[in-house]
């Protein structure tokens, strides 16, 4: 299976739910199979959210996802551009992406 | 299809999309329009006069660093003449407040600004770590709300300054205009949305962020390499605001105007007369001498009621009553020291009168 690499980074607190750790290198499948009668297609941001909560995620899965994608409150950055540029769960990642996770939600 | 270029100079890769307008602009673009804007607010509003000595109330956290940061380059670019402090408030929580203050120490080298750390202990002779241990989980943020806005105003008094910022955003201020209409807070709900508060003789307060997005502060935080101090309170967060919070960003990911729409919606509101009238007028403790609408200040009626051993006593009238027939105040019970003003000079706006306690967003 052709994997592809990247880097994640949660800041914000959200590391906290993360082993506490900001930075992460991480190999995901390039083309997994979404459902059995489904061609498999790219991985997206969707797909790594998932990915994400269930290989990496140690606490209080709430607090980073809700129906389906990131928790309102979230940001998320692309090669240090905003997900909203990039279309958001649907950007299809490349190998070597760097994908950053800020939580708004911690005190001022 | 070729790449989108930035809606404000036409020329650069955009790197993000401002929820206020729906634009997409670069980095160097975001950075001019979100420092001119609070420019703008503080111009506006006519916040400061040259020569005035304000003080940022910095707790470590995301809105107050990126605050001290636009405080500092504003008053240089833009010559305001303002001497600036910073101001911080130990509530004496081991293991949150302690580390966040280091972040504020870093804050301090970084921008060369004079720092103040008022604690708790010194002021009250109790730490939040011993108000947990004493009434529990379940009211502690009463205590740390009615604390810690009466310590940023003696702190301010003991640096002389005429005025505190603090780093307020949109957001806040949405949720707490929700939040008052939930509750049927008629007299927080006129005055949450003010953009400057001042009680009768108490020092100035402002929210330059009041129109600036949370989203656009961490960007800011993130694109400057701002380093912030980030863990949520060890004590549990205020649950009432955390649905509100909840409920305006669920809001603003269908609709991300609505948290601007609600501000406005809130400076909009009209107060009737017949309502104004039935409101408490202001006075000053008669313990403490800091402004109260009764004759003991909040913060003195907790205070009694810590110490003698009631601490939930001071936190509803019912429990104020508990007190009173309990017997009198015991003489040699500890007081918080007299509060008294030893700043010169007035400026800015006519400011709205402003009672405590937390009247919009959470520490700040």
């Amino acid at each position: 299976m052709l994997t592809i690499s990247l880097k994640i980074e949660f800041a914000g607190g959200l590391e906290l739910l993360f082993s506490n750790q900001r930075s992460h290198r991480i190999s995901i499948p390039s083309n997994p199979a979404s459902t059995p009668n489904e061609p498999p297609k790219r991985a997206d941001i969707t797909y790594l959210i998932h990915w994400l909560k269930d290989n990496l995620l140690k606490e209080r899965v709430e607090l980073f996802i809700e129906n389906g994608t990131v928790r309102p409150g979230i940001l998320v950055l692309v090669n240090d551009t905003d997900w909203e540029l990039e279309g958001e769960g649907s950007y299809e990642l490349m190998d070597g992406d760097e994908i950053v996770f800020i939580s708004t939600l911690h005190g001022g | 299809m070729p790449p989108k270029l930035c809606a404000l100079c036409n020329t650069s890769r955009p790197i993000l999309k401002r929820p206020k307008t729906g634009q997409q602009i670069c980095k160097s673009c975001f950075f001019l329009v979100f420092e001119t804007e609070v420019h703008n607010t503080i111009t506006e509003s006519q916040l400061f006069q040259s020569g005035d000595r304000v003080a940022i109330g910095a707790s470590g956290g995301k809105d107050s660093t990126v605050l001290a940061h636009i405080m500092k380059t504003l008053n240089d670019r833009y010559n305001y003449g303002l001497d600036l402090f910073l101001l911080s408030i130990d509530e004496g929580i081991t293991g949150y407040r302690d580390d966040s203050l280091e972040t504020v120490k870093q804050n301090q080298k970084e921008y060369n600004l004079p720092l103040k750390i008022l604690s708790y202990s010194e002021l009250y002779g109790w730490t939040m770590d011993d108000i947990v241990a004493q009434v529990g989980r379940k009211n502690n943020c009463t205590f740390c709300g009615v604390f810690r806005r009466q310590a940023l105003d003696r702190g301010a008094a003991m640096l002389g300054v005429d005025h505190i910022v603090t780093g307020h955003n949109a957001d806040d201020v949405a949720e707490t205009v929700l939040m008052n209409i939930m509750r049927g807070d008629i007299a927080r709900l006129g005055r949450c949305t003010a953009i400057c508060t001042q009680g009768e003789d108490t020092i100035k307060r402002s929210k330059p962020f009041k129109y600036t997005y949370e989203k656009e502060i961490v960007m800011y935080a993130y694109f400057k390499k701002l380093t912030y101090f980030s863990t949520e309170c060890i004590y549990s967060p205020d649950a009432y605001r955390g649905h509100a919070r909840t409920f305006l960003k669920d809001l603003e990911a269908a609709r991300p105007s609505a948290i601007i729409d609600i501000i406005h919606s809130g400076e909009a509101f009209e107060i009737r007369d017949e309502v104004k009238r039935g409101q408490k007028l202001q006075q000053t403790c008669k313990r403490c001498g800091y402004m109260s609408s009764n004759d003991l200040c909040k913060a003195c009626t907790l205070l009694e009621g810590l110490e003698r051993g009631m601490a939930n006593a001071g936190i509803t009238d019912k429990g104020v009553k508990q007190l009173n027939a309990a017997g009198p105040t015991p003489d040699n019970l500890r007081t918080i020291p007299f509060f008294q003003m030893n700043t010169v000079g007035n400026s800015g706006p006519s400011p709205s009168p402003n009672p405590w306690p937390l009247d919009s967003g959470p520490s700040g």
